[in-house]
């Protein structure tokens, strides 16, 4: 099981809810709706399905809930593998 | 504000296992600790399921387990305890099955987890709404689920009355 701090990760926003995650996210044109435990940098996903992540050039963006702190959404750069796993999912 | 949406196959479930007190697997999963209520709750509802022979497991944050853990030394009351990511991926990997949940939901975050263990499990989820905002967070709750909602913060007493009714140790 992974760990967020072991990746170079920024935070775009913080202490959000699910729903202002999945709006912020609907803007990028190359998204993707994966379900709760989705497996990403070997982090398990949370959230109310459907999850939605987006790809912004090499950068990954998904929402990474924190029981006591919320829901923060999270750009991971150089996510090309991770990436590539998405799209294969089509 | 008590309300019930139970999914089909829950009375399915029902019916074709007679010796579901043997078989039932019961997750409790806390949220933050910061609300006073939780970690009592957590503990009457893990002593009933005990005494009606449930395996219960407990799922939360290393600061809500350790609430649990001082409280209960010697494990009285609780059967097992598992770190929350762990629990999740182990979900997820179909490396743990639990017949029933039951999530402690007193934010946003809480509401992610409660549908998150809808989504893993395939299995009825109680969502137990508390704090200050818990009816404003009923309303976010668009997934079926059966709902009990109080918003207490430090007196547990009208919530445990609500789990009562709701008796789910005799389902």
């Amino acid at each position: 099981m992974g760990c967020l701090e072991s990746l170079p990760y920024e935070v775009l926003l913080s202490k959000i809810s699910f729903k202002e995650a999945r709006v912020f996210l609907s803007k990028y044109p190359e998204k993707y709706d994966v379900q709760p435990g989705y497996r990403m940098f070997d982090i398990s996903i949370i959230g109310v399905p459907p999850i939605r992540v987006a790809v912004d050039g090499e950068s990954l963006l998904f929402p990474f809930t924190k029981p006591c702190h919320g829901t923060f959404l999270i750009r991971v750069p150089e996510a090309a593998e991770e990436i590539a796993k998405l799209r294969a999912r089509k | 504000m008590t309300s019930s949406f139970i999914p089909l196959d829950f009375h399915t479930y029902c019916i074709s296992m007679p010796d579901e007190s043997i078989r039932r697997v019961a997750l409790l999963v806390m949220g933050c600790p910061k609300v006073p209520v939780q970690t009592s709750l957590v503990l009457y509802l893990a002593s009933r399921m005990k005494k009606a022979g449930i395996r219960t497991i407990i799922a939360g944050t290393p600061s809500a387990r350790q609430l649990i853990r001082v409280a209960d030394p010697d494990g009285h009351y609780i059967m097992e305890m598992k770190d929350l990511d762990a629990t999740v991926a182990a979900l997820a990997d179909g490396e743990l099955t639990v017949t029933d949940s039951y999530v402690f939901v007193h934010n946003d975050a809480g509401i992610s987890y409660a549908a998150s263990m809808l989504s893993l499990t395939n299995r009825p989820v109680t969502a137990i709404l508390f704090g200050e905002e818990a009816v404003q967070m009923a309303h976010e709750i668009t997934f079926p689920c059966t709902v009990i909602v109080e918003p207490a913060t430090h007196n547990p007493m009208q919530l445990k009355r609500k789990i009562e009714e709701a008796a789910p140790w005799d389902v």
